[in-house]
């Protein structure tokens, strides 16, 4: 009888009812979306391994390091594999089409990046062909990229048109995967670079470090720098996660302002909701003394002013995250370029949940303490 | 009858204030009710008649004396233990009902046996008898809103009796009805206290309705005074 009341005291004002659940739909949507995109903005540190170290020109990451270090780095004591890149930054036919492109040494890299899951016939053609390159699945969908296609790019960086044969397609081992990314051989930039930008040539921009313990990584990166230390590019070696760190610190800025508006939206509806249960509480003071009078406690009133709380509030956060996960996928397709992973995370479901519980909770409260409070007889000269 | 009173009142007195001022509104009442007696207070507006019946149904405090009911003095009662005893103790009949609208007849009259160890059979059988005892065994699926004044006040009639307490109280209950309605519930409260031994105590200012009564009391100014 208590649920059944309680569900029919939730539908007593049908519209009330029905756009206080619309409020809180779009609240909790919108709270899930904002947690989405904070969560796209780490995507990068929560993809990065712990047994990755990634080394880089001390002065600054456009700086670059000689390629010799190579083997220098490889016979520092924990150190597994190590492979090396560039940043290529090409622009696929015009500026809007951006995607991430490396020139990476192919066959090592892919050793450490076990998590790009590549057919063993694929990848022996992409090793094989120095001109060739890898994508995402993502980022094959994008442009409708098959096997066999020659993908131009235009260098920015290293001004000159480069072309390159798609050889693979790899997928994501993960849902925090990055499949938006080109690869393609350091050594056919190298090749390039030594005809028309001597200069330029034989250095990497980034060193990716595989060690075998991830204890040791504080130790091999201070081995690492000591190496080079007085060198003419001195380095600075740290863990994968506090590499991808440096990046999402730099617009922290910005996480901190949507986390808040997060937040924000979420007070708003505590304080929509509140009004409407106050609304109803006072409605009701009449009824609440007749339940009181036939003998029914504080408590008993308390449940079934929270409980019609929690029912309105609850049923909004459902609908609200039923429809965070088609609108994220829509998001995420708008706004691949920035956001190559854009996933509602459980941890973003259980906070929304989380969110619906505290709206109807903290919205009953002050109500709970007024009905439960007021004498049964003033409660009674309310009616009539 | 049994002679020694159910409800035995002693120097009962309460006031409210209203700003500054403080209005008596029951001056040193002693009254006693006997066990199935039919008691009709009567008084004009404002005289305390309501104030008494609230006090004697545990659901108002006094400001000093006693109301001694079943040999428990219920102003010294906590809250909690007020509700219990209510619960038990006292069926209410208002003036306009008090059903809840969003409930059925049947599920209005079970409401007062959720508060008992009953099984969900056990309240149905009781909730089906106390509406066939008021003729409303075909209206039972019924909301407040599709029946009519009478019929609606036979709920709460059926409400008040499901639990089977020792005091029935009833505040103005023909108030809101025609005079048809009115006749047919007096009625009924009488067939309670005549076939049942119901124990009533009946607010009105309609001499009327406090006819049905066995005995009237007159409040006026909140003193009372014999008739």
């Amino acid at each position: 009888m208590s649920i059944k009341l309680i569900a029919k005291n939730a539908f007593r004002h049908k519209l009330r009812t029905m756009l206080t659940i619309a409020g809180i739909t779009v609240a909790i949507l919108a709270f899930g979306l904002l947690r989405t995109v904070v969560s796209a903005w780490y995507a990068g540190v929560d993809a990065s391994s712990a047994s990755r170290l990634v080394t880089r020109n001390s002065i600054s990451l456009i700086f670059t390091m000689p390629v010799a270090y190579k083997e220098k780095i490889r016979q520092i004591s924990g150190v597994k594999l190590v492979s090396y890149g560039r940043w290529f930054g090409g622009v696929y036919i015009e500026h809007k089409n951006f995607f991430p492109n490396f020139a990476v040494e192919a066959k090592s890299y892919l050793e450490l990046y076990p998590e790009f899951i590549l057919d063993d016939r694929e990848k022996a053609e992409f090793l094989r062909d120095r001109k060739s390159c890898i994508v995402g699945r993502k980022l094959a969908n994008r442009f409708g990229w098959k096997i066999g296609d020659t993908i131009p790019l235009k260098g920015i960086i290293f001004p000159g048109n480069y072309e390159f044969v798609l050889k693979g397609v790899y997928q994501g081992r993960d849902k925090s995967t990055d499949e938006t990314q080109l690869i393609f051989h350091w050594d056919y930039l190298n090749e390039r670079l030594k005809k028309e930008m001597p200069l330029r040539a034989d250095q990497a921009g980034f060193y990716m470090i595989g060690i075998d313990n991830p204890d040791l990584a504080s130790s091999v990166s201070e081995a690492v720098d000591r190496t080079f230390k007085n060198s003419l590019a001195e380095t600075l070696t740290e863990t994968e996660k506090a590499f991808q760190m440096s990046f999402v610190s730099m617009t922290e800025a910005i996480v901190i302002a949507i986390r808040t508006v997060s937040y924000v939206v979420i007070f708003i509806i505590m304080a929509v909701m509140a009004n409407t249960m106050a609304m109803t509480v006072r409605e009701r003071l009449g009824e609440y003394a007749v339940f009181k009078t036939l003998g029914f406690g504080g408590r008993h009133i308390a449940v079934m002013i929270l409980g019609e709380s929690l029912v309105i509030s609850l049923i909004g956060t459902a609908i609200g995250i039923g429809l965070t996960f088609p609108v994220a996928r829509i998001f995420g397709n708008a706004l691949d370029n920035f956001f190559p992973i854009f996933n509602v995370s459980a941890e973003t479901v259980y906070m929304d949940i989380a969110a619906g519980l505290l709206v109807g909770l903290s919205a009953a409260a002050l109500p709970v303490w007024r009905a439960v409070r007021v004498p049964i007889a003033e409660g009674l000269r309310r009616i009539g | 009858m049994s002679s020694t009173p159910l409800v035995a009142i002693r120097s009962l007195n309460k006031s409210y204030s209203r700003g500054s001022q403080i209005i008596q509104v029951l001056d040193d009442i002693n009254l006693d009710i006997r066990e199935g007696e039919f008691l009709a207070l009567m008084g004009p507006s404002g005289s305390g008649k309501s104030t008494l019946l609230n006090l004697i149904a545990g659901i108002d405090k006094p400001d000093s004396g006693s109301v001694n009911v079943g040999g428990i003095d219920i102003t010294t009662l906590s809250e909690t233990d007020l509700a219990y005893w209510r619960a038990n103790n006292v069926g209410f009949i208002f003036q306009f009902y008090n059903l809840i609208p969003v409930l059925t007849a049947f599920e209005n009259v079970e409401l007062p046996l959720l508060l008992t160890s009953l099984s969900r059979k056990e309240r149905q059988e009781h909730a089906e008898a106390a509406l066939r005892a008021v003729n409303l065994e075909d209206r039972m699926e019924h909301y407040p809103s599709q029946l009519s004044g009478g019929q609606q006040q036979r709920v709460a009639i059926a409400r008040a009796v499901v639990t089977d307490p020792a005091i029935l109280v009833a505040d103005e209950p023909t108030g809101d009805l025609d005079k048809v309605s009115a006749t047919d519930i007096l009625e009924l409260m009488r067939r309670l206290n005549d076939e049942l031994g119901k124990t009533i105590i009946m607010v009105t200012h309609d001499p009327r309705a406090a006819e049905k009564a066995r005995i009237i009391k007159h409040l006026e100014k909140g003193i009372m005074n014999e008739h």
